[in-house]
């Protein structure tokens, strides 16, 4: 450890909340040319302890010290000016404005005349957008662009501000495989240049690939700093959580009864701001008890067969959909829940939740007809209703009438499963489920989906990350470019066989 | 459990109630003739008005969206209304003349206001029309048609039952209050108790996961649109029996009032957070300030910049708020 020189350095660093301790003397090292890994479960402190080394919250306790001098960052400017710049995972581009212009901004390279100097602008642009690996010209307007390409855009901007410590904040979680290769040559470059690079993430095996120094923050406190080559992955997730032995999720053994479900046929083709949508003929079964698994590289389509089932797309579906010999394409989404269909949506917060309204309420959006009498609602009865959801999905709350908006992760996906689980489906779509959870909630949540399906009700689920789905599913279908791939029975599962199938053909 | 809930709501409209005492006794003190009974029926009086179109104006912004056209629908219902009730419908080719009573009269001017506000919904969800927008050529459509009905003329002489609506008393309330009091419970009630009343604030909440949820969300829009042009008629009733005439300019900058009753009742113009009652502070504040300054002889052009400023006020309170709850 000795041959690594500290670049950064966070000292006792203790940041309050009302109410809550979000850091707690927290140490960080950021080493010079060196990748330190910064993981934890969700609420452990980690972007709070971001911020404060990018100059976002200026009033904490403890130090920073920068090549050893002690320095105090009140904004994000001032961080900037000294080298440290963050690479945000949600993205703060203007989508209005193109490539180059997002990049330059504020600090647009002038001409004699005061005027901005266009041509010298994009020239640069494109000197940093080729080292991100972004093919698409520096005209572009960003919002005709993929959420991956303006990630890119965000760490070409943060390469531009010539950052020595650049902080990652998951950035692959939006990139394709190829843009993550990049990415990942690109660190490698940014490591030999003796950039300290700090690098949150929830993915293990990135760790392994990246990362020389892995940090560990549990509920506010600092509890190891390793290095990366002598640990093991269980040893981060056993100080992640904190516990020796965790239990591991293992698939209960329930049998498979009749069809529930049968696609037959279903095709789509729609214009979106930036892409094509496209699903040709999909066919496919789900029967009782079964969890059907549904892989796919992003943008291969699978998102949008679980819209067009649950009536999301309207007319714009050709094709059909069989349920207890009915057959019949669902045109909204309460004609699909009628049918017996829910999904609980990707994107909670956007698609899943109202934020600003309690459990109770959340809980019965979909389904107050049976709560309804003359019109009007009986809150007794809903508090009770949502009681029951509450202790059967164990949501972790002080009381149902707590706004969802302040649930962690997990327990709001809890709160649009119970929404769903009230509407009666014999169908479940699922559409990653457990994406931005920590380990134990995702667990939870694996229990409890493999519960519904023993219960005998249908589950498809949608994932990108293989191990979940391979953990879940009874049978796992492949996508690739809007067509299924492949097929493959539980013991037919292998990681390089679920990817060679959802890999596009040339 | 539930006087939590009491308790909740009673706390978001706290800080326009104190604002509201406070204001009321210090008038009281400032001026000898605010608190009398007289004065303060006159306040209430006027409130009603207001406050008809506020509570739809509430409905529409809990979407997150904004009616502009409540003054123009106003002007068109009550002068249909009165024109109805003065001289009949009379089809020239067919030599024909429908007389009307009161009762039609009333049925006619708010089936117009509903009619103007489903256009309104209608543009909002199914062309996707900006509200302000939708809103803005209304209150111009509606205010023109007014015009063409009454020449740019006032029509007077509305015979008794608008002058029993207007200045008449029901179990000693004035029936402007009664009908505003009627309207503010129904809807409150309405908002609190039934389902479309909670998609509302869903849809303010969260539009997308509303409509996930299986909700028909054009079609709750485009009620609460109807339902702000439906309580303009009603407000436009009050409003013509009051004086007895309707005036082809009545309305103009009610609009105003109505979002500022709205806001500083403590709705968030982002939709999803608010109620009925806070609105009804809201109106009663913009009343009592109304009078207020009116009673201590404060210029008129003044009023107009102090009113602006409360309003401000309100809203950078809110604002302030909300960042505090971050």
């Amino acid at each position: 450890m000795a041959t690594d020189t500290i670049l950064l350095e966070a000292r006792g660093v203790t940041k309050r909340w009302p109410g809550v301790l979000a850091l707690d003397g927290v140490d960080l090292k950021v080493y010079a040319g060196r990748v330190n890994a910064l993981v934890g479960e969700n609420g452990a402190g980690k972007s709070t302890l971001m911020n404060i080394l990018s100059g976002v919250y200026a009033d904490y306790e403890g130090a920073l010290y920068l090549e050893g001098q002690p320095i105090r960052f009140s904004t994000t400017a001032e961080a900037q000016a000294a080298g440290v710049t963050m690479v945000h995972q949600e993205l703060n581009l203007i989508p209005q404005l193109n490539v180059a212009e997002n990049i330059f901004l504020g600090r647009e390279p002038l001409n004699r005349w005061g005027m901005i100097d266009y041509n010298r602008m994009h020239r640069e642009a494109q000197e940093w957008l080729l080292r991100v690996g972004f093919t698409h010209d520096s005209h572009t307007t960003v919002s005709d662009l993929k959420v991956g390409d303006q990630q890119l855009i965000e760490i070409a901007k943060a390469l531009s501000l010539g950052a020595r410590v650049l902080i990652f904040d998951e950035p692959t979680s939006s990139l394709s495989e190829v843009q993550t290769e990049t990415l990942f040559g690109l660190i490698e470059e940014l490591k030999r240049d003796g950039v300290g690079i700090v690098y949150i993430t929830h993915k293990m095996d990135e760790l392994s690939r990246l990362a020389d120094y892995v940090t560990v923050l549990r509920d506010g406190r600092l509890i190891a700093e390793h290095r990366v080559q002598q640990t093991s992955t269980e040893e981060i997730i056993r100080l992640m959580v904190g516990r020796e032995r965790r239990d591991l999720f293992v698939k209960g053994d329930h049998s498979k009864g009749e069809v529930a479900l049968e696609v037959c046929g279903l095709s789509l083709e729609k214009k979106l701001e930036n892409r094509t949508l496209k699903l040709e003929d999909i066919r496919f079964a789900v029967h009782r008890g079964e969890v059907l698994g549904i892989y796919g590289l992003m943008g291969a389509g699978r998102t949008e067969i679980l819209e067009a089932i649950f009536g999301l797309h309207g007319a714009e579906v050709r094709g059909t959909l069989r349920m207890a010999g009915v057959e019949r394409m669902p045109q909204t989404p309460r004609e699909a829940m009628d049918m017996g269909i829910a999904l609980i949506p990707e994107d909670r917060k956007r698609d899943g939740l109202v934020l600003g309204m309690d459990i109770a309420r959340n809980t019965t959006l979909a389904s107050l007809a049976d709560l309804t009498t003359w019109r009007s609602i009986d809150r007794k009865r809903e508090l009770q209703e949502a009681e029951h959801y509450r202790e059967e999905l164990s949501i972790k709350s002080h009381s149902v009438d707590q706004l969802t908006g302040e649930l962690s992760g997990g327990n709001q996906q809890k709160v649009v499963l119970a929404k769903m689980l009230r509407t009666a489906p014999e169908v479940l779509l699922l559409d990653e489920p457990t994406r931005g959870i920590d380990i134990n909630a995702k667990n939870e949540i694996y229990k409890l989906i493999d519960r519904l399906a023993a219960e005998g009700r249908a589950v498809v689920v949608v994932s990108s990350e293989m191990p979940e789905i391979m953990a879940l599913s009874d049978r796992i279908l492949t996508l690739s470019a809007g067509r299924l791939t492949g097929c493959f029975k539980r013991n037919e599962f292998s990681e390089e066989a679920l990817l060679k199938a959802s890999l596009p053909t040339a | 459990m539930l006087t939590k809930q009491f308790l909740r709501i009673d706390s978001s409209i706290l800080r326009p109630l104190i604002a509201l005492v406070v204001m009321s006794v210090a008038l009281a003190f400032a001026s000898e003739s605010f608190a009398t009974a007289d004065n303060l029926f006159n306040v209430m009086r006027q409130v009603s008005v207001n406050l008809c179109i506020s509570v739809g104006m509430t409905l529409v912004i809990l979407t997150g969206g904004i009616d502009l056209s409540v003054g123009s629908i106003l002007a068109l219902s009550g002068a249909v209304a009165a024109g109805l009730i003065k001289s009949g419908l009379s089809i020239e080719g067919a030599n024909l003349h429908i007389g009307f009573t009161f009762f039609g009269v009333v049925v006619v001017a708010l089936v117009i206001g509903g009619a103007l506000g489903w256009f309104n919904g209608q543009m909002v969800t199914r062309f996707k029309v900006p509200p302000f927008i939708a809103t803005l050529g209304m209150l111009t459509i509606a205010r023109g048609l007014t015009m063409l009905y009454t020449n740019g003329h006032p029509i007077t002489g509305l015979g008794e039952s608008f002058e029993y609506l207007g200045t008449g008393w029901f179990c000693g309330v004035p029936m402007p209050v009664l009908v505003a009091v009627l309207v503010v419970v129904l809807f409150a009630l309405f908002m609190r108790k039934s389902p479309r009343g909670r998609y509302i604030y869903a849809i303010g909440g969260n539009e997308r996961a509303t409509r996930l949820s299986g909700i028909d969300v054009k079609r709750v829009k485009c009620f609460v649109y109807t339902v702000a042009g439906v309580l303009s008629a009603v407000a436009a009733l009050i409003v013509t029996a009051r004086l007895d005439s309707a005036q082809p300019n009545a309305g103009t900058g009610y609009e105003l009032d109505s979002i500022a009753a709205v806001v500083i009742g403590g709705t968030s113009l982002n939709g999803g957070k608010g109620s009925v009652w806070g609105t009804v502070v809201g109106a009663l504040i913009i009343g009592v300030l109304n009078n207020g300054l009116v009673l201590l002889n404060v210029s008129p052009f003044w009023q107009q910049v102090i009113k602006g400023l409360v309003i401000l006020l309100a809203v950078v309170m809110d604002r302030m708020n909300a960042k505090d709850q971050q």
